[in-house]
């Protein structure tokens, strides 16, 4: 699937978009596999009460599955308007 | 219902008169428009706005299609930038429609609402001394929507 990173998290993680291949179930099982790789993506997950999460495009949750997803983004909190 | 995401300025006086423009059972428009703001001191060189191509059509679409099944509305624009802006410059616009003004206030109000929480942009300042900022959400952002 292909994981996205917007705003401070990209510039943290370095890149805007990857693809990555995994078993995870949930949002929160991919966080675990993405922090265990390099000390960027460790950092840029810390605190997961400051990042978003959107799952094929829509807004949801960590605990939300992504079996079959296409597309998980990671971002912060939106500043629209 | 229009939704328009660019990147170039917009022309704010003629979307608001198009959009006033030839209804005959529409008793109130209301436009609203965002603008960059100086820190006051002069010290704001650019604000940088970043969205997500693939969803912010589509979350601003779900935004509008929710004010229009909450208020009697005739119509609803939103127009949204992202780039790099200067002060003074228009970021957005949204404007309503209605029979009564009561309707067109309160969904403009909702639509500016979910824009700043919901919608998938993100606002970097660039200072005039070289300096950057992500531009942090505010809590009482995220409490206005538990009014609607």
């Amino acid at each position: 699937m292909d994981v996205l990173y917007f705003a401070w998290v990209r510039e943290r993680i370095g890149l805007p978009k990857e693809t990555v291949t995994t078993d995870a179930e949930t949002v929160a099982d991919l966080v675990a596999e993405l922090r265990a790789r390099e000390d960027r993506y460790d950092l840029a997950f810390s605190d997961l009460s400051a990042l978003r999460v959107a799952v094929d495009q829509e807004l949801t949750d960590f605990d939300a599955s992504i079996k079959g997803a296409r597309e998980v983004a990671f971002f912060p909190p939106m500043t629209g308007g | 219902m229009r939704i328009v995401v660019q990147e170039p300025p917009f022309d704010f006086g003629a979307e608001a008169e198009a959009f006033a423009s030839g209804r005959h059972d529409m008793g109130a428009v209301v436009t609203f428009t965002g603008v960059v703001r100086d820190f006051g001191n002069g010290g704001l060189d650019a604000m940088e706005i970043e969205h997500y191509p693939g969803m912010t059509q589509k979350a601003l679409e779900g935004i509008a299609a929710e004010a229009v099944s909450r208020w009697s509305l005739g119509d609803v624009l939103v127009i949204h930038r992202y780039g790099r802006m200067e002060p003074g410059e228009k970021i957005m616009m949204v404007a309503t429609a209605a029979p009564h003004r009561k309707d067109a206030f309160e969904a403009a109000e909702y639509l500016m609402d979910y824009l700043k929480s919901r919608a998938p942009f993100w606002k970097k300042e660039h200072a005039t001394t070289g300096e950057t900022n992500w531009v942090a959400a505010k809590d009482e952002d995220e409490d206005a929507l538990t009014r609607w």
